[in-house]
């Protein structure tokens, strides 16, 4: 996990869905009698596209519309994107339990609604972590993601709430 | 300075006077919820964060009931971890199958949520508690843990929106209409990151079972909460309950909303949700001729005592159609046995309907009910999303439960005048 946080550039293809993407098509309920997050990535994003679990490359990039990760609380639905080795999701908003889900597992998210409109389904694309800058290598645009607030990036900085409760616990044992 | 009853709540946990929306604040939880899907991973997290007890453990509340009584064996392994959990942390509210009930209609039941309570709870549903006046909102297991272990979380205050309802409803029209046509109004994104404020002439004529399904589906508006301010009725229905003290609070005359949307329940015919989203709603007469292969009477949404004794009143001694399977599902064990004894259990069963100990079972494609291939159902649920009853090709249409006991009877979307 350290690793990744340290990388500054992502680069990956381009996946690219639509609006209210919901966390039932993300992992369908019936894949939800486990936690186990190897199990789980396999099953990703299976009702939305069927050949997505397959053939997701480590470092690709998912795009959706508004409202992406609406629905159910279900972890499982970020732990399943990150487990299948996406490393941004970009979505113009974000349904607000998976905005928090995905910042304390430790799965980056982007809101950036130009970078939607400019991205199409395959394209090659460049992630700045540490600017929140985009790129389309394919068409040459680059597009600036909204800033992610301050608290968030310390829960980023710390590693995932759990790191960042675990340190609090520490500080403020006798 | 004036607030919302949203507002006024997070400020007291937050211990502060005062609250404006966008602030982040750090509040104390009544309780925490998890149940069989959610809390093992919760449990996961809480094991690496290094305390050893739940900061309270008459306030994290384990609830199995997705996939309880177990439903495979991996399931089964899920649910072992929570039930062990349960023991070893002396938990006192862990309900275990046999004295459970879903969730979101066991809480309130038990009177483990009050007015003016913070309660996060690791399932998106847990919105419905808003209707006791509570400030309640779902969070995903990792939150869970943290809180599980402080005893308190942090929140972006949201703005509210003021849902005013007037006029009087028309005959079947409840609480799962109102809230319905909401949604297929301001869309499933109409209040991202919003408190949803349902105020007006019919919600306070609203019993406190159709209260619970508006506040329910609040989240199927992207909402972080939705809410009802106590009134005698909630009053009436939480004084015996509370196994805590609660406080009431009001929004202030003057407090601000993003916005206010008036609307004139009178107007209001009984809603359909047709696939897949739940904002895809039409009036049942205008659905047209479509015909269904199963019937789902429960959930967190409409599995309460009204909702059972309406679908009875509506089933009354048609028999079920031979196309249809209806399934009813009582929300808890005391509903169970209370339907059993006002006599709907036995309507229920002579009509030729299959009645179920309390689970979420078919609600989100779980098992007691998965459709196949090409099937359709009409449920009293709250989500139609594409595989959400069973196979991707599948379809789910959400109604109230009369609409569903009618539809049951005729093998199609129906409205209930046509068979009373
Ligand atoms: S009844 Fe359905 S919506 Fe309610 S908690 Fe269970 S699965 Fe979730």
């Amino acid at each position: 996990m350290g690793s990744e946080r340290l990388a500054v550039r992502f680069e990956g293809q381009a996946w690219t869905f639509g609006d209210n993407i919901d966390t039932d098509v993300i992992i369908p309920a019936r894949y939800l009698n486990t936690s186990d997050t190897a199990e789980l990535a396999k099953h990703c994003m299976e009702d939305a596209d069927p050949d997505f679990a397959g053939e997701v490359q480590a470092g690709d990039i998912i795009v959706g519309g508004n409202n992406f990760g609406c629905g159910s609380s279900r972890e499982h639905a970020p732990l399943s994107i990150k487990g299948a080795g996406v490393s941004y999701v970009i979505a113009r908003t974000f349904a607000r339990i998976f905005y928090r889900n995905a910042f304390n597992i430790g799965l980056p998210i982007l809101e950036c609604s130009a970078a939607v409109d400019g991205i199409g389904p395959g394209d090659q694309v460049v992630v700045d972590a540490a600017t929140g800058r985009i790129k389309n290598l394919t068409t040459g645009e680059e597009f600036a993601a909204k800033p992610i607030p301050p608290f968030m990036q310390e829960i980023i900085a710390a590693g995932g709430l759990i790191a960042h409760v675990r340190r609090k616990v520490k500080a403020s044992a006798p | 300075m004036a607030m919302t009853i949203t507002e006024k709540i997070l400020a007291r946990r937050a211990g502060k006077d005062r609250v404006t929306p966008g602030e982040l604040i750090s509040a104390r939880v009544d309780a925490v919820l998890g149940n069989d899907i959610t809390a093992p991973l919760a449990i996961r997290e809480f094991k690496k964060i290094g305390v050893k007890r739940v900061f309270d453990p008459e306030r994290v509340i384990l609830v199995p009931d997705h996939f309880v009584p177990n439903k495979d064996i991996k399931s089964a392994e899920q649910a072992k971890i929570m039930r062990e959990f349960a023991r070893a942390q002396g938990l006192t509210n862990y309900f275990e199958v046999g004295r459970m009930g879903i969730e979101h209609c066991l809480l309130p039941e038990q009177g483990l949520v009050g007015p003016g309570d913070v309660i996060i709870g690791a399932d998106s549903h847990t919105c419905t508690y808003g209707a006791v006046g509570a400030f309640a909102t779902g969070v995903g297991s990792t939150d869970l843990a943290a809180a599980m272990a402080q005893g308190e979380t942090w929140f972006k205050v949201p703005e509210s929106i003021k849902f005013v309802y007037e006029g009087e409803r028309p005959e079947w029209v409840g609480g799962k209409d109102l809230i319905l046509h909401t949604i297929g109004d301001i869309g499933v994104e109409g209040a991202l990151y919003q408190a949803m404020e349902f105020t007006g002439p019919a919600i306070d004529n609203l019993s406190m079972d159709g209260r619970f399904t508006m506040a329910n589906m609040a989240i199927e508006a992207g909402a972080k909460n939705g809410i009802v301010a106590p009134d005698e009725r909630t009053v009436n229905y939480v004084r015996d309950r509370a196994q805590r003290p609660y406080e009431i609070f009001r929004s202030d005359p003057d407090a601000v909303y993003a916005r206010t949307i008036v609307y004139d329940v009178s107007k209001i015919e009984p809603q359909v949700s047709f696939p897949h989203s739940p904002d895809n709603t039409r009036a049942v007469s205008a659905a047209g001729n479509v015909e269904i292969d199963q019937v789902v009477i429960g959930s967190c949404t409409n599995g309460r005592m009204e909702d059972l004794r309406l679908a009875a009143r509506v089933l009354g001694r048609h028999n079920v159609h031979k196309n249809v399977r209806l399934i009813i599902l009582p929300g808890t064990q005391e509903i169970y046995r209370q339907a059993m004894e006002e006599g709907l259990i036995a309507t229920f069963i002579a009509v030729g309907a299959a009645v179920s100990t309390p689970t979420c079972g078919p609600c989100l494609g779980g098992y007691m009910g998965v459709l196949a291939k090409g099937e359709r159902a009409v449920a009293t649920t709250n989500r139609n999303f594409v595989g959400r009853m069973g196979h991707p090709e599948s379809e789910v249409y959400l109604a109230n439960p009369a609409v569903a006991a009618a539809s049951a009877i005729l093998g199609r979307i129906a409205h209930p005048g046509e068979v009373i």
